[in-house]
């Protein structure tokens, strides 16, 4: 966008662009967009969706705010080291499927349970959602830091 | 419970290994300590892995507890054990190697962690008992190779690196093209039960024939057979020594394991023309490899080139698939697995003293590094299959195999090119050792306790496998029934049903 400006005849662009638009619309859909990746997360398992479409969705959210404003202010809404986010999903994912020896169960065996909760009723507690919290942080924290190095190059 | 845990520790160690080391930051001294101590680990682990097969047969386990043919089963036979070890093994010494030699910038970026992942992919590939299971480990070598190939980024690696992403990305499209025809044909992904249900098949299997060249495409290309290997010696040059040994040594090997497992088992119903054609592309791939070795002077290129020869022999030995020739291909793939990857180290300890991959810029070395020219003419010999080092029982075995089912032309030019391997190797063993001396100021103050450790230890292994070679053989009579009869692969599937 500064190269196409640049041609059209600016000659000074602002280091940051300030879209207004763009902020404004992306900060609200920024939330429908985590909210819609919360979902998918959640519907796994039984439905369609799950971890890596989750991380997916919201490695996109995220990536639509580098769009808007530029990657320092982003790192400062969300300090999180990228690669620290891999290694903690390929810990949970590793985890999991391993602790179920302590079951006496084959590496990858799900455990679950029902418990009653006042409101919500009966819920199913499930250790398919750790390790797909695991496939969740991974994927979002690679597509991330594969998108930020990227971007970083050029600078 | 302990069959539960056994079979994983292969997969699962080197996974954990490598997010320990990520958890531990850019520090290269402990990425080192979590590499040794978990490679030694894994040794003895496939080593008690190997014993336990040997006193109680092969052993399964069902990822998820889900029911033989629909879950994922990991199913250690003797074939694959006896691989798991070697790969255990050829690890701990590589990444032993590489302390000294592979640089701290390549160290900070997560060398050793990629060596672990690619570990696991290698591990997964050899252990799996199901076919989408194999393709998605090879993935995970692969994708760890494509880093560990670009690692550092000089300038011939980037093009090289490029080149073997864009063929083994063809490759692997291949690859789940065929699974797509085989899961079509016969309904199942699991390779024992695909096994029974072509066995039992009684009418035309024209298809599979089809399926049978689109695989042969796919391995031939991971594993370097005659048409499709000229993207090999030159992908393998570019990386720095370590990580040569490393493709040489394993990924060609796991391409072999992925043909023998595959036309033992599923393409058994057209052998004469499955078998002649991996056999008349053996032998080409061991003529065009002999040019190559005969035609360089560079170091590196010469053993790249004696890959595929090797590759050539061990297929020979697969496409025959009797009982001398599947125990002689077991007994030439570990070898060249094991001699490989010494032989890869110790020019490694050449290149890295002298900065000098041409043999011919060389030479006189003896004078100063008397055990490592030792060493290199025993490897070198090893190589060949001089007897009793070993090589030679490998060769022995398929030579005798082709000869009982008259194909004398394979034999010949199995026979023929012991003679050229033995002549390539001695070349540059006379170009660096003997001959006129050269400038002894030239050659680099390094480091090179460890490096000479790993390669000697190397290649002391591969003599000592030589030389206890009979006391082995029921190990690998028993690896080899797995190929040449199919039926005891899945003969698990029958305890269950």
């Amino acid at each position: 966008m500064k190269s196409t400006l640049m041609r059209a005849g600016y000659k000074k662009v602002s280091r940051q662009m300030n879209d207004v638009f763009l902020q404004f619309a992306s900060k609200v859909i920024f939330f429908l967009i985590v909210m819609f990746a919360f979902n998918l997360f959640f519907a796994g398992h039984y439905t369609p969706g799950g971890g890596f479409v989750g991380g997916l969705l919201g490695a996109s959210a995220v990536v639509l705010l580098l769009i808007a404003f530029d990657r320092k202010t982003v790192h400062k809404m969300m300090p999180i080291d990228y690669r620290f986010m891999i290694t903690l999903g390929l810990v949970f994912a590793g985890v999991v499927p391993t602790l179920s020896f302590l079951f006496g169960t084959p590496f990858f065996q799900h455990q679950f349970t029902y418990v009653e909760v006042p409101i919500l009723q009966e819920l199913s507690l499930h250790t398919a959602v750790l390790f797909d919290i695991g496939v969740f942080l991974t994927v979002m924290g690679a597509c991330l830091l594969i998108i930020t190095l990227v971007a970083e190059e050029k600078a | 419970m302990l069959t539960n845990i056994l079979p994983l520790i292969p997969i699962m160690l080197p996974f954990f290994m490598a997010v320990i080391m990520l958890l531990v930051g850019k520090r290269p001294v402990k990425h080192r300590a979590i590499a040794a101590i978990g490679g030694l680990i894994l040794i003895i682990v496939s080593a008690y892995q190997v014993f336990f097969v040997y006193q109680n047969g092969m052993y399964v386990t069902y990822i998820g507890g889900w029911e033989p043919p629909f879950g994922i089963t990991v199913v250690i036979d003797m074939v694959a054990a006896i691989l798991v070890l070697t790969t255990s093994i050829i690890v701990f010494f590589i990444t032993v190697f590489s302390f000294q030699s592979i640089g701290e910038p390549r160290e900070k970026y997560y060398f050793y962690a990629m060596v672990m992942v690619m570990l696991t992919g290698i591990n997964g590939a050899f252990l799996t008992g199901d076919i989408f299971n194999m393709f998605v480990f090879f993935e995970v070598f692969l994708l760890s190779s494509y880093i560990l190939i670009t690692l550092g980024g000089e300038k011939l690696q980037l093009p090289e690196g490029f080149k073997y992403v864009l063929i083994n990305l063809v490759s692997s499209n291949f690859f789940v093209l065929g699974l797509a025809y085989l899961y079509s044909v016969t309904g199942t992904l699991n390779m024992a039960d695909m096994q029974m249900k072509i066995a039992s098949y009684e009418g035309d299997t024209t298809g599979l024939t089809i399926v049978a060249i689109v695989f042969l495409l796919v391995f031939a290309t991971k594993a370097g057979m005659f048409p499709l290997y000229s993207w090999l010696p030159n992908s393998y040059a570019a990386p720095p020594v370590p990580i040569l040994a490393l493709f040489g040594a394993l990924l060609t090997k796991v391409g072999i394991y992925a043909i023998a497992r595959t036309f033992s088992l599923f393409f058994v119903d057209n052998v004469e023309f499955t078998s002649t054609i991996i056999l008349v592309l053996a032998v080409l791939t061991i003529i065009s490899g002999c040019i190559g070795a005969l035609a360089y002077l560079d170091m590196k290129k010469v053993i790249i080139y004696n890959i595929i020869i090797a590759v050539g022999v061990i297929l020979v030995g697969f496409a025959i698939m009797d009982a001398a020739g599947s125990i002689g291909a077991m007994y030439y793939l570990i070898h060249d697995m094991l001699i490989k990857a010494a032989l890869f180290l110790l020019i490694g300890v050449i290149i890295f003293r002298t900065g000098e991959t041409n043999s011919e810029r060389l030479g006189g070395l003896i004078k100063v590094h008397p055990v490592l020219g030792w060493t290199f003419f025993i490897a070198g010999l090893s190589l060949a299959g001089v007897p009793p080092l070993s090589g030679f029982y490998g060769k022995l075995f398929i030579v005798e195999s082709a000869l009982d089912n008259q194909m004398f032309i394979a034999a010949i030019v199995v026979l023929l090119s012991s003679l050229v391997v033995l002549y390539s190797i001695m070349r540059v063993f006379m170009n660096v050792f003997w001959g006129e001396d050269m400038d002894f100021d030239r050659l680099k103050d390094v480091k090179m306790d460890k490096m000479m450790f790993s390669a000697i230890s190397l290649v002391v292994i591969a003599v000592v496998f030589g030389l206890s070679a009979d006391f082995l053989y029921p190990l690998f009579e028993m690896a080899a029934q797995s190929f040449y009869d199919p039926a005891s692969y899945s003969s698990y599937l029958l305890e269950v049903q």
